[in-house]
């Protein structure tokens, strides 16, 4: 499996620093796309190149080459890392041009991409070896080091923490009460909100378990789907010596609505918070009732 | 999109599944027309895009034109869980043998499509234990597999036959329509030995309507969600009376999770999206002016890309223009939220530091 770790941070050099790996960034030239590029260079990230068909030769803020392609741009910085910032509709050939050259490490913003596209870029993605993250995603972070997506900086701080969410708000949130609590995170992945999933919640799990320096995990779900019932049973399965804890957002969310994501939608049984709160309690991950319980569910478990 | 029964039942159709003979109106005069042209007896089904309509009373059969004058308002004029009547569907009776369950749907963590069929339909599948369940990938499902799938459900020699050829048809309506789930339950094995679909759901993918003109016309939206969409935030209303709007799809949930279990009854589920301006958050605003029953409005949010003072800005106008005159209890965080608070000072907007402070205030007015 392709270390997540590896391609955003690197190998430690001599002095034990990691270093910024390389980031290419798809509709740099877009108002969406330009005002998350300053953004990110602000947080420090490493953007080496941008893509947008067309636009070749064209310098953005007057200095990152902007290229034809992801070919063209990979060709010319070597870059693993990529982030989508096109409209929906032109998602899966944006996604195709990353994958089929190189990039290892694809973070896939668009809201509303057609759940057959998404599926497609998923398979391709699979035979690439590479990692996609999202639709629908507002990116993965590593704080301190680099941002790869449209989070706000503040609520983070570099730390031992892992979480998984497939909610933004609620990530910038929870986050943020993680760092008042004192616990900083050492990675956070928006899992996304689309009913399908480049990363599911159990592969983002897989990614991250092992990190030497992970000392805990924050899992933040919501209804619709059964990534999280999934993710429990692999727990239970598996093992995971390392504290972990839980949110689920749409308890009292009625049936059959999509609760302002595509896939936060349940239908009968499938997807509804009960099953996904009984299949944590089986696996021994405690459910916080409200956001702001999750870091206090944390302390106690770190003290135990 | 849900799609009503009788649309799904007009793509049964069109990909040559077979369906008793219905008509479907969203007036009494077309519907006598229909109920002529249909011939007693029949049943009425009201069209709600919700399930459990058959226990509400949603369906009821008609033998006679008295009947007929009694029950086709009663029904055109019910709600089923907060859903009104969208239209009536007139269909015949089928000569039922049995019934039986099959659906296809889109299995979100395998990412494929996985059909399911039972030898007991009728009722909702949940309740069902004996479920014959197969993976089949991303493309139509080849003749063996819809075989085996029959076996599996006790069906021999031609209902088989019947059976593959059904499931074919609906693996083909599902990828052509980019479909989430096509269900047909019951799938009833009439008296004469057919296979008929007798009731229909077919969920598609809202993200690839642009590429579905065909399907526009069964695009039933309320003229408050069409406003929404336009604006760019989702909306969802219910009937309770504390409007709750947030942004991201996640914290608004949570935010109604525990205004529910607070005791208060939400009446809109509103995320202003992670593309809010002063303006659609002033158009979310219009729209609940325009909901009488909403006694108090509820404001969380987290600051990130959309600027808490962006949406300040928004309820700053709304009291100017005197579009809102309802207690606002709210709760802001991240970007911004210091001068949020401050220019919110002197308004009707109370503030507060928790979320959980701002929800017991909101449920105590709405509850007077």
């Amino acid at each position: 499996m392709t270390d997540i770790y590896e391609i955003l941070r690197g190998k430690k050099d001599a002095d034990g620093n990691y270093q910024k790996q390389p980031v290419i960034v798809q509709g740099i030239t877009g108002k969406y796309g330009s005002t998350h590029t300053k953004l990110m260079l602000e947080y420090g990230t490493n953007i080496v190149a941008g893509v947008t068909p067309g636009k070749a030769g064209q310098k953005f803020e007057d200095k990152i080459p902007v290229y034809d392609s992801v070919k063209d741009a990979v060709e010319a910085t070597g870059a693993e890392i990529s982030i989508i910032f096109v409209p929906a509709k032109f998602f899966l050939n944006a996604a195709k041009d990353a994958l089929n050259s190189g990039i290892k490490l694809l973070v896939a913003i668009p809201e509303h991409v057609p759940i057959r596209d998404a599926m497609e870029a998923i398979e391709l993605a699979k035979q690439k070896d590479a990692i996609m993250i999202g639709p629908n995603t507002p990116g993965v972070i590593v704080p301190g080091l680099i941002k790869v997506g449209i989070m706000p900086a503040s609520p983070f701080s570099s730390g031992k923490v892992a979480v998984l969410s497939k909610s933004g708000t609620l990530l910038y949130e929870i986050s943020n009460n993680l760092t008042s609590a004192g616990f900083g995170q050492n990675i956070t992945i928006g899992i996304g909100g689309d009913p399908v999933n480049g990363t599911r919640m159990i592969d983002a799990f897989d990614m991250v378990k092992d990190d030497p320096e992970l000392e805990a995990m924050v899992v933040v779900g919501e209804i619709g789907g059964d990534s999280e019932e999934i993710l429990a049973q692999h727990i239970i399965d598996t093992g995971f010596s390392k504290p972990i804890v839980g949110y689920i957002a749409g308890r009292q969310a009625p049936k059959e609505k999509r609760m302002g994501h595509a896939g936060a939608i349940v239908m009968g049984t499938y997807g509804s918070a009960e099953s996904k709160i009984s299949m944590f309690a089986k696996a021994n991950i405690p459910v916080a009732k409200r956001p702001g319980e999750v870091a206090v569910l944390l302390a106690g478990k770190m003290n135990s | 999109m849900r799609l009503l029964e009788y649309q799904a039942k007009e793509l049964f159709k069109e990909f040559g599944i077979r369906t008793p003979p219905s008509i479907s109106s969203k007036d009494i005069e077309k519907g006598r027309k229909d109920a002529k042209e249909l011939g007693y007896p029949f049943v009425i089904k009201v069209q709600v895009p919700v399930g459990g309509r058959g226990k509400a009373g949603g369906i009821q059969k008609c033998n006679s034109d008295d009947e007929f004058e009694l029950k086709y308002p009663q029904l055109l004029n019910m709600s089923i869980k907060g859903e009104k009547t969208r239209a009536i569907l007139l269909e015949k009776m089928a000569d039922i043998e049995k019934e039986l369950y099959l659906s296809l749907f889109l299995n979100r963590s395998k990412r494929c499509y996985t059909i399911i069929a039972s030898s007991e339909g009728g009722v909702e599948i949940e309740s069902v234990k004996n479920q014959t369940i197969r993976e089949v990938g991303l493309g139509d499902v080849d003749a063996q597999t819809a075989k085996e799938v029959a076996n599996e459900i006790g069906l021999k020699d031609s209902q088989e036959e019947q059976f593959v050829e059904m499931l074919q048809k609906l693996s083909k309506l599902t990828i052509e329509k980019e479909a989430e789930l096509a269900e047909i339950n019951p799938l009833a094995i009439l008296k004469d030995g057919t296979l008929m679909a007798l009731d229909g759901k077919v969920m598609t993918d809202d993200n690839s309507n642009f590429r579905h003109d065909e399907l526009q016309k069964y695009q039933e939206k309320s003229e408050l969600e069409e406003r929404a969409e336009k604006s760019g935030f989702s909306l969802v209303e219910l009937d309770g009376n504390i409007a709750v709007i947030g942004n991201g799809a996640g914290l608004v949930m949570s935010t109604f999770d525990l205004v529910t279990d607070n005791g208060g009854k939400p009446a809109t589920f509103l995320d202003v999206g992670g593309g809010a301006t002063t303006e659609s958050v002033y158009e979310a605003l219009t729209l609940i002016s325009k909901m009488s029953r909403v006694k108090g409005i509820l404001v969380n949010l987290y600051g990130g890309i959309v600027k808490t003072t962006t949406v300040a800005e928004a309820f700053i106008q709304a009291y100017d223009n005197n579009l809102i005159d309802l207690p606002v209890f709210a709760r802001l965080m991240g970007t911004e939220s210091d001068k949020a608070k401050e220019m919110l000072k002197d308004t009707k907007t109370k503030m507060f530091d928790s979320i959980e402070e701002a929800i017991n205030g909101v449920v105590m007015e709405a509850n007077k």
